[in-house]
């Protein structure tokens, strides 16, 4: 029966995107101020469609807890013998399973929308809701029709055939939820963004309701992108965090998108500027979303991450892109004129330097499109390439550098107009933290340029990022001045990692017979043993390694190459020796015919930083969550306690005096 | 007034790339990476034997009056099993196979071909993958054709069909 609820309940909830949609575009009927009597049923059809597909999706997390194996799904990707943790992440850990996922979220956050958002007016409600119904209902098309994850088997297996190995792991626990979230939270964003647009209400009321949605998705790509790169980085067993891959791209373009939405609709919000670029962010931030999941889903590129591609899948998913981005980039054509210029503002001001930024981070995001997709343009002509970091890293840094120094003294400036001499003080110190850096290190040894460059901007940036409290009172700083000065500190913290990781990394791949000794960096490491173990679905060749920095007290690390038999499939678990300043990176590898063993190891000093700084971001965007929510919420209730003072004093009669606005 | 066509451009961008893929999806994928160094000779190696039972191979063995296959395999590769019989066809045919053995042992190397046949005239042992990349083969196994001069002439990616094996005696008789 599970499996015929589930299905039940997304085709109603697919019904009701219909029904949300129609409403929702009734209220555009209305005129100014007033409600279409139809348009009232787009918030309920939202809410209820939300709590139907979190149950079909919730129902597919008990198909594969019990591991149903009538039901296809479950059969091709679960085992019984897996661990329970591995058997529910499972249910994510395939197309159709992560499909389901992402309606259940999308679903989810326009529930919420329609369910708590009662500042915008109607019209701009209305619209907003027929646009995520549409939204929501073209993936509903696409789960029912071309992926339903609830298909039966004719006749039940006797077994799952399993969950690739690579997959078994925590981080298949975190990494596509907390993705898949974010993505999916920049949803509300376009629709609000096509609301906005269709009923001309670019203003700052409008980004303040924009704001927390595109805070909250920007917090959960970032984190999610950050546990992304760990697991690669010790499940792969490569030794690298981050391999322009493909997949990897798709997720970092709507992350760029994101941020530079995330600044300029505090601009928006706080001095009514960049309306039309708002807007456009908007729509180019989901955009990259769904061209992520096209990419990654229809086969067209070849990736690490292989999900079952399918190109009948692609060409459902490129229909839906062309329905949604070529359908909101023709409104934004049409309309985005009509919208009103924003405020102005000098070249030099916070506003300015927000800009420059946005365009910096856009410029990014071209590089890296450009990058994804130029195979794709040169297979067109029979060209096969490859484009990796030689391309990605310098072409990215061309723009990241002016980015970060624009970062360090951006937050600095004033709104509207300032004088850059006004800062002189501050610039002139920055800039000798930076070349202080590059010089040091430049004489001890000889590293190349970017990383050397990534110190000096590291350092500059930390120390930049807490100029903003420079002779303000700590306790009266505004929660969202906190998450602004923590987020840009991780980006320094983070920077700090990449430039250490890539300038000081020590390599060492030597065959060692038992009992031999070893040297990288510090360390020096003695393979004790190779034994043979078994795991509950696993077996495994197991090295004992004894490390020790320096001649101090061995540490024992045990990398493991693993054999998966259900399916069959060989993965190495490296072995991590954390220390403040950096990380150890043992992997085993395969016997000689000589008895002795290949075993690589890096030593990779502050490594761990780029994921700290990354969890300081998202730390940073949480509390200018909680601390623009708890402004609003003191706002409205301001406002409530002022309303029921003048609806006293109109009680009181007319004599009373008009309260003063 | 702003410029109105300025807008035009990010609807502009998006009609291309969606032009670009629907055209890349409607194309055929291969999903192989083919070596580069079709057309050129053989670089120099000469592999110890993988097992005792046959010499190991060189560059050398590939020079003389006829054309031969080089087949890049494994004991620990499932397809391998599969093509075992098609080798074993193309011996049949006076084919000369001289495979060459990645990441392998000894022991392993001998059961298998008691278990699944002995196509080969010589086997070498390349134990990093040494040849393989230099002659630009990506995955096991893989079958090249050497014609009497040392030149790759042709290669076939993953596992032999029953289908490729006339198609593989056409290849050899091209390089003739």
């Amino acid at each position: 029966m599970i499996a015929e609820i589930g299905l039940a309940a997304l085709w109603l909830a697919a019904a009701l995107a219909v029904l949300q949609m129609v409403s929702g575009a009734f209220a555009l009927k209305a005129a100014e101020g007033e409600v279409n009597p139809l348009a009232i049923y787009a918030r309920p059809a939202a809410v209820v469609q939300a709590f139907l597909a979190v149950l079909a999706f919730a129902l597919l997390l008990w198909a594969f807890a019990i591991t149903d194996l009538s039901i296809k799904l479950v059969a091709s990707n679960s085992h019984s013998m897996k661990p329970l943790v591995y058997k529910l992440t499972g249910t994510w850990g395939n197309h159709e399973g992560s499909m389901l996922l992402w309606v259940g979220v999308l679903a989810a956050s326009g529930g919420l929308l329609a369910a708590f958002e009662r500042r915008l007016p109607e019209r701009t409600m209305g619209a907003t809701l027929a646009v995520q119904g549409f939204v929501a209902l073209g993936f509903y098309a696409f789960l029912l029709l071309s992926s339903n994850p609830f298909e039966r088997l004719p006749v039940p297996a006797m077994e799952g055939t399993g969950l690739n190995p690579l997959l078994q792991d925590i981080g298949l626990a975190i990494h596509p939820p907390t993705l898949y979230a974010g993505y999916v939270g920049l949803s509300v964003a376009f629709s609000l963004a096509m609301g906005a647009l269709l009923t001309n209400q670019v203003n700052p009321a409008f980004a303040r309701v924009l704001r927390p949605w595109v805070l909250g998705a920007w917090v959960l790509l970032t984190f999610g992108i950050a546990a992304g790169s760990y697991w690669a980085y010790y499940e792969l067993g490569w030794g690298g965090w981050w391999f322009w891959d493909p997949v990897e791209n798709a997720s970092l373009m709507p992350w760029l998108a994101a941020t530079a939405l995330m600044h300029s609709v505090s601009v928006l919000a706080a001095r009514d500027a960049l309306r039309t670029w708002t807007i456009m962010l908007g729509v180019l931030a989901f955009s990259m979303s769904m061209l992520g999941t096209f990419l990654v889903r229809s086969g067209v590129l070849t990736s690490v991450h292989a999900f079952a591609v399918d190109p009948e899948r692609g060409a459902f998913i490129l229909v839906l892109l062309l329905l949604y981005i070529g359908g909101a980039f023709t409104i934004f054509a049409l309309r985005a004129g009509a919208v009103a210029e924003g405020k102005r503002f000098s070249f030099s001001s916070r506003e300015g330097a927000l800009v420059f930024n946005n365009v910096m981070l856009s410029a990014i995001l071209a590089i890296v499109l450009l990058g994804t997709l130029y195979p794709l343009v040169t297979e067109a002509f029979d060209v096969r390439v490859s484009v990796g970091p030689p391309y990605f890293n310098p072409a990215s840094a061309i723009f990241a550098v002016p980015m970060f120094l624009v970062m360090a003294v951006g937050p600095l400036l004033r709104w509207k107009e300032d004088k850059p001499a006004r800062i002189q003080f501050e610039m002139l110190m920055l800039a000798a933290v930076l070349i202080a850096v590059i010089a040091v290190t430049a004489m001890v040894g000889d590293y190349p340029f970017l990383p050397l460059l990534g110190l000096g901007l590291a350092a500059a940036l930390a120390l930049a990022s807490f100029l903003p409290l420079r002779g303000r009172k700590l306790a009266r700083v505004p929660l969202a001045t906190w998450g602004m000065v923590l987020a840009h500190f991780g980006v320094a913290v983070s920077l700090f990692g990449m430039a250490c990781e890539g300038a000081f990394s020590q390599e060492r791949l030597a065959a060692v017979a038992p009992g031999g000794t070893e040297q990288v960096g510090d360390f020096s490491f003695t393979l004790q043993s190779v034994t043979p173990v078994a795991g509950p679905n696993w077996t495994a060749l197991e090295a004992r390694i004894a490390v020790s920095r320096d001649g101090g007290e061995p540490v024992i690390l045990v990398p493991q190459a693993r054999n998966f038999w259900s399916p069959q499939q060989s993965t190495s678990e490296s072995a991590l020796l954390t220390r403040w300043d950096g990380q150890l990176y043992a992997v085993l590898g395969n016997q000689a015919a000589d008895g002795r063993w290949q075993i690589r190891m890096w030593w990779k000093p502050f490594v761990t930083f780029i994921w700290y700084g990354a969890l300081l971001i998202s730390l940073g965007g949480i509390l200018a969550i909680v601390g623009r929510v708890r402004v609003d919420v003191k706002r409205r209730h301001a406002s409530e306690v002022g309303e029921e003072r003048r609806a006293d004093l109109a009680a009181l009669g007319a004599a009373a005096p008009v309260p003063a606005e | 007034m702003r410029n109105r066509l300025f807008l035009w451009v990010p609807l502009a961008l998006f009609a291309f790339f969606a032009g670009l893929a629907g055209y890349m999806l409607t194309q055929e994928k291969s999903q192989f990476v083919e070596s580069t160094m079709i057309g050129e000779p053989l670089p120099d190696f000469a592999l110890k034997p993988a097992f005792e039972g046959l010499p190991g191979a060189a560059k050398a063995d590939f020079v003389g009056t006829k054309p031969r296959l080089l087949n890049i395999w494994a004991s620990w590769c499932l397809p391998c099993i599969a093509e075992a019989p098609q080798l074993e066809a193309l011996q049949a045919q006076g084919v000369e196979i001289i495979g060459i053995a990645i990441r392998d042992r000894p022991a392993d190397v001998a059961n298998f071909l008691t278990r699944y046949g002995n196509p080969y005239s010589r086997v070498g042992a390349d134990d990093i993958s040494e040849v393989q990349l230099a002659i630009g083969s990506s995955g096991v196994p893989e079958t090249f054709v050497i014609d009497a001069a040392g030149v790759i002439r042709y290669q076939h990616i993953g596992d032999i069909r029953e289908d490729d094996v006339a198609l593989l005696l056409a290849e050899l008789e091209k390089a003739r």
